[in-house]
């Protein structure tokens, strides 16, 4: 994978044409590439790019315990149920970064759409996702709506701020937060608040409920936003579907309106704008640590340095980085780094 | 969980001098390199003297037998009046071939049956269900309706045997096809003794064969435990179990409180139905697992006894004495046993057998060696048998009651036993009750978590297994004969089972799984239902099945 | 290899006895590898079209209740038909050495039952991984 593959061969096109064409294995491979930050994969987004954006992607985010899952489960079953519509559901699962691995277990909570083939799951771990977890999930929800996927919903925990990005990467974002967990307070130090279109409090039959939803509305009043501009806040009981039928046309809703309204294309170039900066600064930081190996450069000047501040240690490290870029396009060890402006792909 | 000084047995009270120079000797000895702790990784002190249960107030919580707090049995005169049921689980194939196992065993002086049920049965499933593919009778055996109950006890007694069922999610259905056979047989049901273990907690905490969620599955537990009170007062209509938890990786004292924890919460569900404790409370029953750490397992059983008196006086206002005694039936550790060196299995049994006995157990399976490979063959369940009478028999230990009271070692282990569990009722108080705390998944992460410590020191050497981690031997070649279950097993009930649809009454089963429907919306105690669809010979999936439109399923999230 | 292993850990039929599956769930997790957990009660079908999704390296059974005959074979001939014959099976439970001779001549890995070593598994799998990786180019 150090090796550069500039255009896509002759046999990664295939790949992205079965994937096209609906094959399932093409497209949980495609994704494999993704993830591992395969440099074919690059090479095959800049040929598939001009096929995206007719999914419509629903980041759900939340504190653990909301019931996330089972409220993907709940939707994808709607839809399913009443137009047939196809479903790409990603789910994250982050986890500690000391294990080494992860351990995935949101498909469980899913387990009523295992057999439906209008329903494509995919399960993703922090771990083993170089430059960044967003970048994958993006990556991965790109090739759901390659492979034709109407909706693609991306499910993951909120508890940190890679994982409300991820949440925020896509045209609708809602938070779930569930009575009696003290949710609201956790919610708003992750930062959840500011990124949700809409508010489901799931679990809505387990007491503290009044109190959950009017904690809310003070949250969206101390933050001044104008009455009409408000994200709703809807109830559900995922376990029994209560609430599910009204959430799940409250997002066509808000997507359709937001599509007539143009407010869509903005949002979607605001995601690539961050999508561009997330590569740009995982590319540099790569670029820096391991490509100009200047981490060993640190500890070599780290070894007894007791007495050296901190910037005068970074201002030389980026001092040595910008005069090896001289001598060297940085660019060039990385393969995936795009030789068009994104405005272009866009 | 908790630490202790391990130069002590945990108490820092003044020393005697003859101490304090036994502790200096202690201390320049050479300790051999070994952790020192149980197989629940409690650690455990080198010794332990008076002065360590100082504090215990003997002649309350000892005691004698037969006498609150009932530590040291549950009858005055314990095995010098009845030894234990030799009560040996077993089950495979169909009715017909557990039939001819049941009478081999009767014949070679069992004195109790004991039912294991093949999956499909566990679940609620028909012969001839797509999900009993591969299932049928092979790890139990498959009763998918009256005609296979009928089959199974052909011969036998029913009002001259007691008859323990391991039957959890439909126990109430598979209880009714039970009655009515023997009702059928000529007994009434007021002659019928025996156990259904019907213990759906315990399911949900441990060993995952549920099929409806807890509310609906505790409301079946308590319409049994309603008509068991009522019309078959010898039976017991709950084995609250102990057993499954520990097989799933739980410590002993985890294993201690979740099950009595698990009984309680039956006992208030018959409360809040407005039922009076006395009339319900004499017919519970436990089911513990006697693993290999000989002293922590004869301490839980004590320790069991002596809790379960306590809360049932003072917190149930139980009456009846009986109602206070902890009764209960002990298998050996199935998880113990290891495919390596199987001939060791029979000696781990061995003491584990020996540790329910000196617990002072009501009942006891023993383990064959051969089970880590296959169900076990003949020769393997009367080696096991054998066991049991070789320590009854011969042994002598049960000739005196509670032989190891008073042993300063066993007493305060058995403190620690009863310590640990109160803790552990307080955190689940503290969630709100059993089964707010099995939806949070506490339970389940409890016991992954111990079963996979457990695992680790087993990889570091840590815990010694012999056979597996220490005098382990390259190639060998313990070659075991095995039972096989021919695969046209399968074929042959599946075919009993279309036979039967066809030829039954279909009127008769339309009306009485409509009753059943009726019955499971309206809340009316569903035994009757269920015994009048037994008769009408409606499957058992086919009663299930209404319960789960009318109740739901139940899915767990998994927790590590 | 630099590339995590993916393996799909699940429990085939009716059986619910779940330690041994949660214990290896943890031990590959902790040996760096991703572990889907595919939970308990799965059919045939569910998990291999579990296995396809998520592009898995090993999909790894539980099976205790003696019905290890036909639903290991069953799962491969799945696996087999979804183009996914590169997939290692393998898994443990409550089997025989006959069977799992039995088992092997099919095209299913090497089974563990009680007593096995998490390390020895653990081995085996990152072994079998690799050597099917290399042999299917850098895919």
């Amino acid at each position: 994978m150090t090796e550069a593959a500039p255009v896509a061969t002759d046999r990664d096109a295939a790949l992205v044409e079965r994937v096209r064409a609906g094959d399932q294995r093409a497209c949980a491979r495609l994704m494999t590439w993704a993830e591992r930050n395969d440099p074919r994969y690059a090479a095959a987004h800049r040929a598939f790019v001009g096929s995206l954006g007719t999914a419509q992607r629903i980041g759900i985010t939340g504190p653990p315990g909301a019931g996330k899952s089972t409220l993907v489960e709940g939707l994808a079953e709607h839809w399913r149920k009443t137009e047939d519509r196809t479903i790409g559901v990603v789910a994250v699962d982050p986890t500690s970064p000391f294990t080494g691995g992860a351990l995935l277990g949101d498909r469980v909570r899913m387990s009523r759409l295992v057999l439906d083939p209008g329903v494509f799951i995919r399960s993703m771990a922090t771990r083993g996702v170089f430059g960044g977890l967003a970048r994958a999930t993006d990556d991965v929800a790109d090739v759901l709506d390659l492979y034709g996927r109407h909706t693609v919903l991306v499910e993951t925990v909120g508890v940190g701020q890679s994982e409300v990005d991820i949440a925020r990467s896509c045209d609708l974002t809602l938070v779930v937060l569930h009575p009696g967990g003290g949710d609201t307070i956790q919610a708003m130090k992750a930062g959840l608040m500011e990124v949700a279109d809409v508010y489901v409090v799931n679990k809505a039959d387990m007491p503290g409920l009044d109190r959950l939803v009017q904690e809310l509305y003070d949250v969206l009043e101390l933050r001044e936003i104008p009455e009409d501009q408000r994200p709703p806040v809807l109830t559900t009981v995922a376990s029994n579907g209560q609430g599910v039928a009204e959430l799940a046309d409250a997002i066509d809703g808000m997507v359709a309106e937001r599509r007539a309204s143009g407010a869509l294309d903005a949002r979607r170039e605001e995601n690539l704008e961050r999508r561009v900066r997330r590569l740009v600064d995982g590319r540099l930081r790569r670029d820096v640590w391991e490509t100009q190996r200047l981490a060993e450069h640190l500890h070599k000047r780290l070894a007894g340095s007791g007495t050296l501040s901190a910037y005068e240690l970074a201002d030389e490290v980026l001092d040595v980085y910008r005069g090896a870029g001289r001598d060297q396009d940085p660019s060039s060890n990385d393969p995936s780094l795009p030789d068009t402006s994104p405005e272009d792909s866009a | 969980m908790r630490t202790v000084d391990p130069s002590s047995g945990g108490k820092t009270a003044p020393r005697s001098a003859k101490f304090v120079t036994w502790q200096e000797a202690f201390g320049a000895a050479k300790q051999r390199e070994a952790p020192f702790e149980t197989v629940s990784c409690e650690p455990v002190p080198p010794l332990v003297t008076q002065d360590d249960v100082a504090d215990l107030d003997a002649e309350n919580e000892i005691g004698l037998p037969g006498q609150f707090p009932f530590t040291r049995g549950p009858y005055a005169s314990m095995y010098r009046t009845r030894l234990w049921t030799m009560r040996q689980f077993a089950g495979f194939g169909t009715a017909a071939d557990t039939n001819a196992r049941y009478k081999y065993l009767l014949e070679r002086g069992q004195d109790g049956l004991s039912v294991a049920f093949d999956l499909p049965t566990l679940m609620g499933y028909d012969a001839d269900h797509e999900h009993s593919l591969g299932e049928v009778g092979r790890c139990g055996v498959a009763i998918s309706s009256l005609q296979d109950m009928e089959t199974l006890f052909d011969g036998i007694p029913l009002g001259e045997v007691t008859t323990s069922m391991t039957i959890n999610s439909p126990a109430a259905i598979i209880w009714a096809m039970y009655l009515v056979t023997a009702q059928k047989q000529g007994w009434k049901l007021d002659q019928l003794g025996g156990t259904t273990q019907n213990d759906i907690l315990k399911e949900y905490i441990a060993q995952k064969e549920y099929i409806f969620p807890p509310e609906p599955s505790m409301r079946l537990v308590v319409d049994t435990m309603e008509y068991a009170a009522k019309h078959v007062p010898r039976w017991h209509p709950v084995s609250i179990s102990g057993y499954h938890i520990r097989e799933a990786g739980s410590t002993a004292v985890q294993e201690l409180a979740f099950t009595l924890a698990d009984g309680f919460a039956y006992v208030e569900a018959c409360l809040e139905r407005g039922m009076d404790v006395d009339a319900f409370a004499p017919r519970l029953s436990h089911f513990f697992n006697s693993h290999v750490d000989f002293f922590e397992e004869i301490a839980k059983f004590r320790a069991a006894r002596r809790i379960y008196a306590k809360r049932m006086r003072d917190k149930y206002g139980a009456k009846k004495e009986r109602s206070m005694t902890l009764r209960f039936h002990t298998q050996t550790a199935g998880c113990s046993l290891t495919a390596q060196q199987p001939y060791n299995n029979l000696v781990r049994t061995a003491w584990e057998a020996l540790a329910g006995v000196l617990g002072g157990t009501q009942s006891l399976h023993t383990n064959s060696m051969d089970e880590t490979y296959a169900l076990p063959t003949e020769n393997a369940v009367k080696l096991a048998l054998r066991t049991q009478q070789l320590i009854a028999y011969e042994s002598g230990v049960a000739n005196t009651i509670d032989p190891l009271a008073g042993s300063w070692f066993v007493e305060d282990l058995t403190n620690k036993m009863e310590r640990g569990a109160e803790e552990i009722f307080a955190q689940i108080d503290e969630m709100g009750g059993v089964v707010a705390a099995i939806e949070k998944g506490w339970f389940q992460r409890e016991i992954a978590r111990s079963a996979y410590q457990f695992q680790r020191e087993v990889e570091a050497g840590r815990q010694v297994i012999v056979g597996v981690n220490k005098f382990v031997e390259e190639g060998e070649d313990d070659t075991i004969e095995l039972l096989e279950i021919s695969m046209d097993k399968e074929n042959e009930q599946v075919e009993r089972v279309k036979k039967l649809r066809a030829e039954r009454s279909a009127p008769k089963v339309e009306e009485a799984l409509a009753r059943i429907r009726k019955d499971a919306e309206g809340g009316v105690n569903l035994m009757p239902a269920f015994m009048q669809a037994s008769e009408a010979y409606a499957t058992l999936g086919e009663m299930t099945d209404v319960l789960r439109d009318v109740f739901g399923t139940y899915r767990e999230t998994p927790t590590f | 290899m630099d590339e995590p292993i993916r393996v799909l850990v699940a429990k085939p039929g009716l059986d619910g006895h779940d330690r041994g599956a949660k214990v290896v769930a943890a031990a590959l997790r902790d040996a760096g590898m991703e572990v889907i957990y595919g939970g308990l009660h799965q059919t045939p079908d569910a998990i291999v079209q579990m296995a396809v999704q998520e592009d898995v390296d090993v999909v790894g059974l539980s099976i205790l209740s003696g019905a290890h005959m036909t639903l290991f074979p069953k799962v491969k001939e799945l696996l087999d038909a979804a183009g996914a014959e590169n997939v290692l099976l393998t898994g443990g439970g409550i089997i025989s050495p006959d069977d799992m001779a039995g088992l092997e001549k099919l095209g299913v890995g090497k089974l563990f039952g009680p007593g096995s070593r998490l390390a020895d598994l653990v081995d085996y799998i990152r072994a079998e991984v690799g050597q099917r990786r290399t042999a299917a180019g850098s895919a």
